[in-house]
């Protein structure tokens, strides 16, 4: 060698390093994983059921740095993501793909042993589904990016759920399909206050691709949809009174949320900087926390025996 | 300028290193426990009695 690298100005601390895994994204996975694990009719021993969760949460972390890896250009271009590791030069990208493939494979393989092997390969197909179908295939070239991407962030309460029965079942995919149907909406609302984030980047958001007034709509339809979903979701044997109150009171004001977003053009947008966007947003967050939240408390009631699962 | 200065940038390796420590030692309790709870559920009064010495019989 006969360069020296110039790249060593800066060397990188741990929390570099954790910043790669998305922090925030995993206690997301963490909170549903363990919710679908929870929820299950089978339990777990405490041991298992925490180094499963941890497993599952590595996992996700792994995948945030193949993602980071993958996606340094549009990430460097864009506000919300110029300030991650690698577009802020604290680590190389070559760094992020090692730790991601490290941690991918140490996460799967210790999950199959923790837990089981279809846990162990839901995991590995979730790592697969972010980094190859979502980052490297859909994020750069469908508006739907989103709706099907949306899918890798939905599994873990399945993952979670397999980890305690070992197999699949209807109230997993439940979990999976109340999350996979607030992904959109979740995600056009930040597109829109983010204005032109996406578009310096060139990847086809909805906001890019079919313009404003049209993202507006598809929040408004895919709110439609996910309500029907949550409410559904409480008759089944996941849900409960409790979760009901929660879902109609939560569903309430997120059908509202987006009927208001669909109502607004963008001069009446501009001239709240977005208020009643970042509001549906940070209702998002509140939304999905509080309908696991739900799920929990009665899978908990179940297991104090308060209560049989389900109205009807 | 002394050789033996800390500079900022060793500060941080420590610190890069003592967290790799204490993860793998966190690692090491983990993988030991789970050992320990994946044997003690295990029921073995069905495993075959003659398992693993068919081998080493003469």
């Amino acid at each position: 060698m006969t360069d020296v690298p110039h790249t060593q100005q800066y060397e990188a601390e741990l929390g570099d390093y954790f910043a790669l895994l998305k922090p925030r994204v995993m206690q997301l996975v963490v909170f549903t994983a363990l919710v679908g694990m929870l929820a299950a009719p089978q339990s777990v021993h405490p041991v298992i059921g925490f180094a499963s969760i941890l497993f599952i949460a590595i996992g996700a972390g792994a995948s945030g740095a193949l993602n980071m890896w993958w996606d340094a250009d549009i990430d460097a271009v864009m506000r919300r993501t110029a300030k991650r590791p690698i577009p802020a030069g604290k680590v190389e990208p070559r760094e992020a793909l090692y730790l991601g493939v490290a941690l991918s494979g140490l996460s799967v393989m210790m999950l199959g042993l923790s837990a089981n092997l279809l846990a162990a390969f839901m995991l590995a197909f979730t790592i697969f589904f972010y980094l190859v179908i979502y980052s490297m295939w859909l994020k750069r070239l469908t508006p739907q990016n989103i709706v099907i991407g949306g899918a890798a962030g939905a599994f873990p309460p399945v993952i979670g759920w397999i980890v305690a029965t070992g197999s699949f079942s209807v109230e997993a995919w439940l979990m999976f399909a109340l999350i996979f149907m607030w992904t959109p909406p979740h995600f056009w609302a930040l597109a829109l206050f983010m204005r032109s984030d996406y578009d310096d980047a060139d990847v086809p958001m909805l906001t890019v691709a079919h313009g404003r007034p049209a993202t507006r709509r598809h929040i408004l339809i895919y709110t439609v949809l996910l309500v029907v979903l949550a409410i559904g979701t409480g008759f089944t044997a996941v849900g409960g009174y409790v979760y009901l109150t929660t879902a109609v009171i939560l569903n309430a004001m997120f059908l509202l949320g987006a009927y208001r977003i669909w109502q607004r053009d963008e001069d009446d947008a501009e001239g709240d900087n977005y208020a009643v966007e970042r509001k549906f947003f940070r209702l998002s967050l509140y939304y999905l926390f509080l309908h696991f939240g739900a799920i929990l408390v009665e899978a908990t009631l179940r297991g104090w025996g308060l209560t049989g699962g389900g109205v009807s | 300028m002394s050789l033996n200065k800390e500079h900022e940038i060793h500060n941080r390796r420590r610190g890069r290193n003592t967290g790799v420590g204490l993860m793998l030692g966190g690692f090491v309790v983990l993988i030991l426990a789970l050992t320990y709870v994946k044997i003690t559920q295990t029921d073995f009064s069905n495993a075959p009695v003659n398992a693993g010495t068919s081998e080493v019989s003469d």
